[in-house]
């Protein structure tokens, strides 16, 4: 177990945790993690649409007795504001989110630069739990933890995968 | 396969129903606990209201506050959690414009408990009655259907819904259903409660005792 990936410790928690659904809008740094969860017949992953769709499934499912995590990337999460805000934090429903962050250390694109500025202003004035893991030997940790953590309070939780931990998208140029 | 190919009705012959009245009709021709998730707009109102009765409100009610464009989302979350409870979706014209990729998302899971029962009135008529895109040419059922989701139709009339429902009900879905709705105001004002309304949910979906 010692040499495992960030996706391969990532898909071990969820699944101690019975994190089954997994609908995502696919991101090129998160496509191994994505794999390995339709692989693996535990899971239902399944792309959607638009990020607000995953996160009215994640809500219902949650609802009805099923954990799910929602898999995006820092554009999408600027989709999400009015969503976390009418549906996850008043209904007290534990939103559970990976987001890979695009738009830092070594961004090529202005646009997810600037998009990326936004995510923790409104992570932090919703009082979301959040986390940006950038080292391998706090995955494990840092995911059982805050799983735990949003079933016991309700609360949602938003995992930032930084490219630190994931060598992010690098540009050529 | 089922489906609602004795349901030719457009749009346009389609007869224009009352919300509080199609609620109130849907509510009576479910048997067991199904769950049933009411939109933003005046969708969730009239759920509210029709699901009123002497012994308290029915628990099995989801009440969306806000979260535009959600309701279809929701249900389809409880239905592939819950496979064995049939799960309805009511939802507004408006809201539903916001988000139509969910409709291919439910014809791509295609689950066999899931009916979407679409509420349009062509306008966006809590917000003081604009048009919506379905009074100028949108039909909502051709986009069901475009979208995978074949078992989709208009109902002509309320004994037409009646039947539809029932089939819903006991057939393999996912279903659709349209029905026109006139303008009147909704019957009453849900709750603003939403930590009560999610844990009532919770506990009339088994999931909480
Ligand atoms: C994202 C978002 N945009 C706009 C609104 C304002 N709003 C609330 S309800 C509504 C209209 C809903 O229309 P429809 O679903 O057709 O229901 P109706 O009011 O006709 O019952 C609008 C525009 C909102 N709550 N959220």
């Amino acid at each position: 177990m010692a040499d495992r990936a960030w996706y391969e410790i990532v898909r071990d928690v969820l699944k101690q945790h019975d994190v089954s659904l997994v609908p995502y809008v696919p991101d090129n740094v998160l496509r191994p993690l994505i794999d390995l969860l339709h692989e693996d017949p535990f899971f239902n992953a399944f792309s959607v649409p638009r990020e607000e769709e995953g996160l009215g499934i994640a809500a219902g499912a949650w609802m009805a007795g099923t954990r799910a995590i929602l898999l995006m990337q820092t554009s999408g999460f600027a989709t999400l504001a009015n969503q976390l805000a009418s549906l996850s934090v008043p209904f007290q429903i534990p939103t559970m989110m990976i987001v890979s962050e695009r738009g830092t250390l070594g961004e090529f694109n202005i646009g997810q630069m600037l998009v990326a500025r936004t995510m923790r202003p409104v992570l932090d004035c919703l009082a979301i739990e959040n986390h940006t893991i950038t080292r391998l030997d706090e995955v494990e940790f840092i995911f059982d933890r805050s799983i735990r953590q949003a079933v016991a309070t309700l609360g949602p939780v938003c995992f930032i995968l930084s490219p630190l931990l994931t060598g992010g998208k690098v540009f050529t140029a | 396969m089922a489906s609602f190919t004795n349901q030719p009705v457009t749009r346009d012959q389609a007869k224009v129903m009352n919300r509080y009245d199609i609620s109130k009709r849907m509510l009576t021709h479910l048997h067991h606990d199904e769950a049933v998730i009411g939109g933003i707009g005046y969708s969730n109102f009239d759920l509210w209201a029709a699901s009123a009765n002497p012994n308290g409100r029915r628990q099995q009610n989801f009440y969306m506050l806000g979260s535009m464009g959600l309701a279809v989302p929701i249900a389809l979350g409880v239905a592939l959690a819950q496979p064995h409870r049939r799960t309805i979706a009511l939802e507004g014209d408006g809201s539903i414009l916001m988000q139509l990729g969910a409709l291919g998302t439910v014809a791509a899971r295609a689950p066999k408990n899931l009916i979407v029962i679409i509420l349009d009135n062509g306008a966006y008529q809590i917000t003081g009655g604009q048009k919506t895109l379905t009074d100028q040419g949108v039909d909502l059922v051709a986009v069901a259907r475009a979208s995978g989701l074949e078992q989709s139709a208009w109902a002509a009339d309320e004994s037409a819904f009646e039947e539809m429902i029932d089939r819903a009900l006991k057939q393999d879905g996912p279903w659709l259903i349209g029905c026109r709705i006139d303008n009147n105001k909704p019957v009453d004002t849900t709750e603003r409660d939403p930590s009560r309304i999610r844990d009532q949910f919770m506990r009339g979906l088994g999931v909480k005792k």
